[in-house]
């Protein structure tokens, strides 16, 4: 089957592409009609709406309405003490509970000069590298599921239960964690806990071979993604991009590589990335980083010293006047915790740098010129999380 | 033999019928009604007691392709599952919607299942056991097929909601384009029966081989316009539930929906019976009775259907028309130049 390839340029503006040059309906009247795709649609990923403009099924133009789950998150956090706050982090990209929560009390911890437990630093590597998978199979399930392959779903969603399993045993929740602690994490891990997680590494490239012979390398799939949504590097970087999205553009930047916090410093693995910039690098990319977690996953468990899983910190935290910032490297980009404070018990004011809020403005750019099932494709492959998004 | 018995009964219980008719002198258009009633409630049984199987088949494959069960709890293996469901959905509210047209709203469905039943007309279950052997049997089935067009339309038109109308135009679009190579396809078989009728192609194949065999490339043609044309994955574009809700049937509900559900698994099943006819050579086989075979081979054909609804993803619709005028119809007419030189060596 020949490609159908359309460039769009980022951002792009005007004119947008047609497939059929010399259709002999081109001198019929036609209108644009508007469809509202959401908030209650099979494949907006929550409550997303998208005001989408289509020229049959061409998308002319896409306006995307946000805020139907919005739950003041960042105005709750100034009536609550930095230990209060954890718990609702979880609730904003409810997908990666583990790293939401790690943003927050590193930056905390930066802000008090914390010194944390070398134990404790490993646990959170290992919780983060965890969630990362855990978050990565939804993504990968669910866009299978908006490419109209109701079986990935169910085969990562399998492998996902195991990791969910292990989250219970240890933090005693499967979504909402409440786990990191301002010095270290809440509960220690066990001998048998690290070698469940062993076997699950041991027994897990197996499912990830099964994921490729089922979707990866498939014609359908390649046809569906290749050229599809394509955003080059600049057009990345201008909006704030990060995370997979970006590395998928040629940009290969990763927090755990360029600003390393907890261990990664000291742990051996390559940053994924491409620079096709399309539907199909954002999956090659996500599958890779699943590989180099597990990488990351085997040596931490392998170096995981003896000692404390929680340091000493002060009962009750107060920061020091001024502003702090602390990021990490989320399942879906940079997770930044932005406080303000006036040296209070409470932030003065907390700013949530979500990245699936900025990585939906690139839809647009992305969508434009592009057919309805690509939009479908698009949406699924910046893995947006509409907790996060709204907050 | 025992067989032979068995399928001599219609024919004996007509004519003591008949007879029975003539001795109290009654008229025989009577008869022929009477006849034609029990044809269509026997046909009506047959495919309502098949799809009831094929829904359970299907989700109970799909549940196994996808490390599932399936329906466990109703029935053994699940088998009432899909009772229960049909009754639920039977006693739900029938909502129309307030933008809807709606008598275009309420026939609709009824447009579309009356052809996929009357294809069943000329479907040969076994030697003598036919509704009736029409001479142009396999130009009637294409053209029962091409009625789930305009159904589909209405549906889609008359729902006064978008993403059914783009549903409608997608199936529109996707059936008439699929209906070439399908058609051009079973031109072949015919050109190497040299009949229309479908107990003649069976003949033909039990003369010489099964068609799939001299027929390979047709087969596979047949196949995946076969698969676009029931609208399932990876062509189901028309009801693509993550691009367009549910496209046409997205404001259907209670036994509206449930009659395009029947539909469309009377059609997979109705396709799957032509194709086991064109291909497979029908009822023809060695050591079972024909109606068994029949069914064997129809069912090989809904098996694979399934296999592949559960394994592939979704095309688009450009692609979806690229592969049907730009690859199965060149094939298609490939085909029909080979099987024509053939025929005339």
């Amino acid at each position: 089957m020949p490609d159908t390839e359309v460039s769009v340029p980022g951002g792009a503006q005007g004119q947008v592409p047609s497939l059929i040059e010399d259709s002999p309906t081109q001198d019929l009247r036609t209108e644009e009609m508007m469809v509202n795709m959401g908030p209650q649609h099979p494949s907006t990923h929550g409550v997303l709406r998208a005001v989408v403009t289509i020229d049959g099924e061409r998308v002319v133009d896409v306006d995307s309405d946000v805020g139907y789950l919005h739950r003041c998150f960042e105005k709750i956090s100034e009536k609550l003490t930095y230990q209060q706050i954890i718990p609702y982090t979880d609730r904003t990209d409810y997908l990666a509970g583990m790293t939401n929560e790690l943003a927050l009390v590193l930056t905390v911890e930066k802000a008090l000069g914390l010194e944390v437990p070398r134990r404790a630093q490993f646990i959170r590597t290992v919780m983060s590298e965890l969630q990362r998978i855990h978050s990565h199979l939804i993504w990968f399930g669910t866009f299978g599921l908006d490419l109209g392959a109701t079986t990935p779903f169910l085969y990562a969603f399998r492998d996902r239960e195991t990791i969910s399993d292990l989250f219970e045993e240890v933090t005693g929740a499967r979504m909402m964690y409440n786990y990191m602690r301002v010095g270290g994490v809440r509960n220690d891990i066990t001998a048998p806990w690290v070698k469940r997680v062993r076997d699950f590494l041991k027994q897990f490239p197996a499912a990830l071979r099964e994921y490729d012979d089922l979707l990866t390398g498939n014609p359908i799939l390649k046809a569906r993604t290749r050229g599809v949504g394509k955003i080059d590097a600049q057009t990345a970087v201008a909006y704030g991009a990060s995370g997979p999205v970006l590395r998928a553009s040629g940009v290969p930047y990763d927090l755990r590589k360029h600003d390393p916090y907890l261990v990664y410093d000291e742990m051996d693995f390559d940053v994924a990335w491409a620079s096709e910039g399309d539907v199909l690098a954002r999956y090659q990319v996500r599958l890779e980083e699943i590989r180099q977690s597990i990488r990351i996953l085997e040596q931490a468990l392998e170096g995981l010293p003896e000692g404390e899983f929680l340091g000493k910190a002060p009962r009750i935290v107060k920061l020091p006047p001024g502003h702090y910032y602390g990021r990490v490297e989320g399942p879906r980009g940079e997770v930044g915790c932005y406080i303000v404070s006036d040296g209070d018990r409470k932030p003065y004011r907390l700013h949530w740098r979500a990245p699936s809020f900025v990585h939906l403005q690139l839809l647009p750019a992305m969508a434009k010129g592009h057919l309805m099932g690509d939009m479908v494709a698009i949406i699924g492959s910046i893995d947006i999380v509409m907790g996060e998004v709204d907050r | 033999m025992y067989f032979a018995e068995v399928s001599s009964l219609p024919l004996r219980l007509y004519q003591w019928t008949e007879q029975l008719f003539t001795n109290l002198g009654l008229p025989l258009w009577l008869l022929a009604i009477l006849v034609a009633t029990v044809k269509v409630a026997l046909i009506l049984g047959f495919i309502l007691l098949n799809v009831l199987f094929l829904i359970w088949l299907e989700r109970k494959l799909g549940g196994h392709i996808q490390n599932r069960l399936g329906p466990i709890y109703t029935g053994p293996f699940g088998l009432l599952q899909t009772l229960a469901d049909a009754l639920k959905v039977l006693v739900k509210e029938d909502i129309i919607p307030a933008a809807a047209d709606r008598w275009v709203f309420m026939i609709a469905p009824l447009v579309a299942f009356v052809p996929a039943v009357m294809i069943w007309l000329v479907v040969p279950f076994a030697p003598g056991v036919q509704a009736r052997d029409l001479n142009i049997g396999i130009l009637y089935v294409a053209a029962m097929t091409s009625f789930s067009v305009p159904a589909l339309l209405m549906a889609g038109w008359s729902s006064g909601n978008k993403w059914s109308l783009l549903g409608a135009f997608r199936a529109g679009a996707q059936l008439i384009s699929y209906e070439v190579p399908l058609i051009l396809a079973t031109l072949a078989v015919v050109m190497l029966a040299g009949s229309l009728s479908l107990n003649d192609i069976i003949g033909a194949q039990q003369e010489r081989a099964w068609f799939i065999v001299l027929q390979p490339l047709g087969f596979i043609v047949y196949l995946i316009a076969a698969i676009a044309e029931l609208n399932r994955t990876p062509f189901d574009l028309p009801e693509a539930e993550s691009e367009l809700v549910a496209g046409f049937n997205t404001e259907y509900s209670g036994f509206r929906f449930a009659i395009f559900f029947l539909t469309e698994y009377a059609s997979l099943l109705s396709s799957s019976a032509i194709a086991a006819t064109l291909f497979l050579g029908g009822w023809s086989g060695p050591l079972l009775p024909p109606f068994v075979w029949f069914l064997l081979k129809t069912y090989v054909f809904v098996f694979i259907a399934m296999w592949i609804r559960f394994t592939l993803p979704r095309l688009r619709v450009d692609q979806l028309m690229n592969l049907s005028w730009k690859l199965l119809l060149p094939v298609a007419l490939l085909n029909v130049l080979v099987t024509g030189v053939f025929v005339a060596l």
